[in-house]
């Protein structure tokens, strides 16, 4: 396997964008990447998005992104695994690079999910659910992790206060970043009193609907040093499943496939949960982050919601997580999440993060964690400054 | 909801027909073609038991179009006395009442209907055990 880096990074701001369409979403930040990496071309791209024909009534995403960002006629494919669509690109890309398929290849993300109602959103979204044995019944995704905050709380006494401090936290982080959908800080009271999607979920524990894009440059380490970019090797790449329905687990207060998938990037990386500095996670909810933390085994199973309460996820706290805001507040454009995170990583690691939000001593290692539905697949990465 | 993909669920959802591992005795509820613990092919059928206790539960007040009439409504998970999990809704109860660890039985109910012309949809719902 060749050694493989990231050299280039794309973003555009995160909302409602009512005058971009897909391609325009998808086409800006990929142009951004490439100008960034300072790339004359790319070899191949591989684009995640979760649902192009619900939420824009638009497949055959790899042709018509290639040929709008001028790049017909290379291959492109479109990857999907629900909201770790963009973790699963990224994967795809690395794979591509250090096999020695392609030299350069864009890995990116989007999702265009304002051109249907909210309704036709919360469609859209439930088809990572069991459609026969979840969705049929009644389930929405707050829903889902809903049963999952329940069970939490049950077991190992989480609270409400706990679910807070995480949204708190994160808006907090957000506030600092420029491309985030909602950059602007909450309270306590806010978060505690916003109207109730799925008990115990309020709306201030989701994340939002959002229209987005997000594009990486892998490439190999040695054309990297040729580009004289600073060196953001991707150390570890991790993939896993589980099954997509929660009732179906032995165990629902903890998220198997994100303990499988890290288990295989720290192999990969010769690392262990010790050596990360902090972590970008999969907030799509305020209990997805307590139970992520928990099955990264960053805090042992139950003490995730402690150490939120404590700040130790904070900005100044011993495990940083979010920097960027989270999906909670920077946005969750679900293709395009996996990607967003991973241009966190490299801000932090080439300490340039935005506003304040740059962690005070330039971490040198950072991870990524990105799932689908209510964790039937994710995707962990682990980036080192080398 | 086409007919055809309600038609060939009713065994589960109306008749809580499961598939029993002959290897290792494994219930896989709905049926499975290959058995997740042994690998073994071959099942038999098995009728799931009607009661449980309630593992996890929430009110669904934001419902999903099919729903919004029945908001605010409960959902769950209850482990069934045989061990096998399901997810349905939690009924004639009172939504703010609900507790882990509550005894259900299930009950053959309307799930979701299609319109005026559609397909009704039949299926199990959690009703609390003393009612
Ligand atoms: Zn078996």
């Amino acid at each position: 396997m060749r050694d493989v880096a990231v050299v280039g990074v794309g973003l555009h701001k995160w909302g409602e964008l009512w005058d971009k369409s897909l391609r325009d979403v998808f086409v800006e930040p990929a142009l951004a990447a490439i100008d960034n990496a300072g790339v004359d071309h790319i070899d191949s791209m591989v684009v995640g998005c979760m649902s192009g024909g619900l939420f824009a009534g638009q497949e055959h995403l790899g042709s018509l992104l290639a040929d709008y960002l001028g790049q017909a006629g290379i291959p492109a494919s479109r990857v999907e695994s629900a909201c770790a669509s963009g973790g699963l690109a990224f994967r795809t890309a690395f794979m591509e690079v250090a096999s020695g398929m392609s030299d350069i290849v864009l890995a990116g993300g989007v999702e265009k999910m304002t051109d249907v109602s909210g309704d036709g959103a919360t469609y859209a979204l439930a088809t990572a659910a069991d459609q026969e044995y979840e969705v049929f019944n009644g389930a929405t995704f707050p829903g889902l992790y809903a049963l999952m905050a329940v069970a939490h709380m049950h077991k190992y006494g989480t609270t409400r206060d706990m679910l807070t401090a995480v949204a708190v936290k994160n808006h907090n982080n957000g506030s600092m970043n420029p491309y985030a959908q909602y950059p602007f800080k909450t309270t306590k009271q806010e978060v505690e009193e916003s109207v109730m999607v799925a008990s115990p979920l309020r709306i201030m524990d989701c994340s939002p609907i959002t229209d987005g894009g997000a594009a990486v440059i892998l490439t190999t380490v040695d054309i990297a040093k040729k580009l004289k970019k600073p060196i953001i090797k991707v150390i570890g790449s991790g993939h896993a499943t589980d099954s997509i329905a929660l009732h179906s687990r032995e165990d629902m207060t903890t998220l198997r496939a994100t303990t499988l998938a890290a288990e295989r990037a720290f192999k990969m990386a010769g690392k262990t949960i010790k050596d990360i500095e902090f972590a970008e996670v999969h907030d799509c909810f305020t209990i997805a982050e307590i139970v992520v933390t928990e099955s990264l085994g960053i805090f042992p199973a139950g003490k995730g919601g402690e150490a939120a309460l404590r700040g130790e996820t904070g900005l100044d706290g011993k495990f940083p997580i979010n920097t960027s805001g989270g999906l909670k507040s920077k946005g969750h454009p679900v293709g395009a999440t996996g990607i967003g995170q991973i241009i966190e990583l490299v801000k932090q690691l080439s300490g340039v993060a935005e506003n304040g939000r740059q962690l005070k001593k330039t971490p040198k290692i950072g991870l990524a964690q990105n799932m689908g539905g209510s964790g039937g697949s994710t995707l962990v990465h682990i980036l080192e400054v080398i | 909801m086409f007919p055809a993909r309600a038609h060939r669920e009713y065994p589960h959802r109306y008749r809580l027909e499961a598939g029993q591992c002959k290897k290792c005795g494994k219930v896989v509820f709905p049926r499975r073609l290959i058995c997740p613990v042994c690998g073994h092919r071959e099942f038999g059928k098995v009728i799931l038991p009607d009661t449980g206790k309630l593992v996890s539960y929430s009110v669904i007040r934001v419902a999903p179009s099919q729903f919004t009439d029945e908001a605010p409504y409960a959902i769950g998970i209850a482990e069934l006395t045989n061990g096998v999990k399901l997810m349905a809704q939690v009924a004639d109860c009172d939504v703010d009442n609900i507790k882990v660890g509550m005894d259900i039985r299930i009950e053959f109910r309307r799930i979701q209907t299609d319109g005026h012309h559609g397909v009704l949809s039949y299926g199990y719902k959690f009703v609390p055990k003393w009612y």
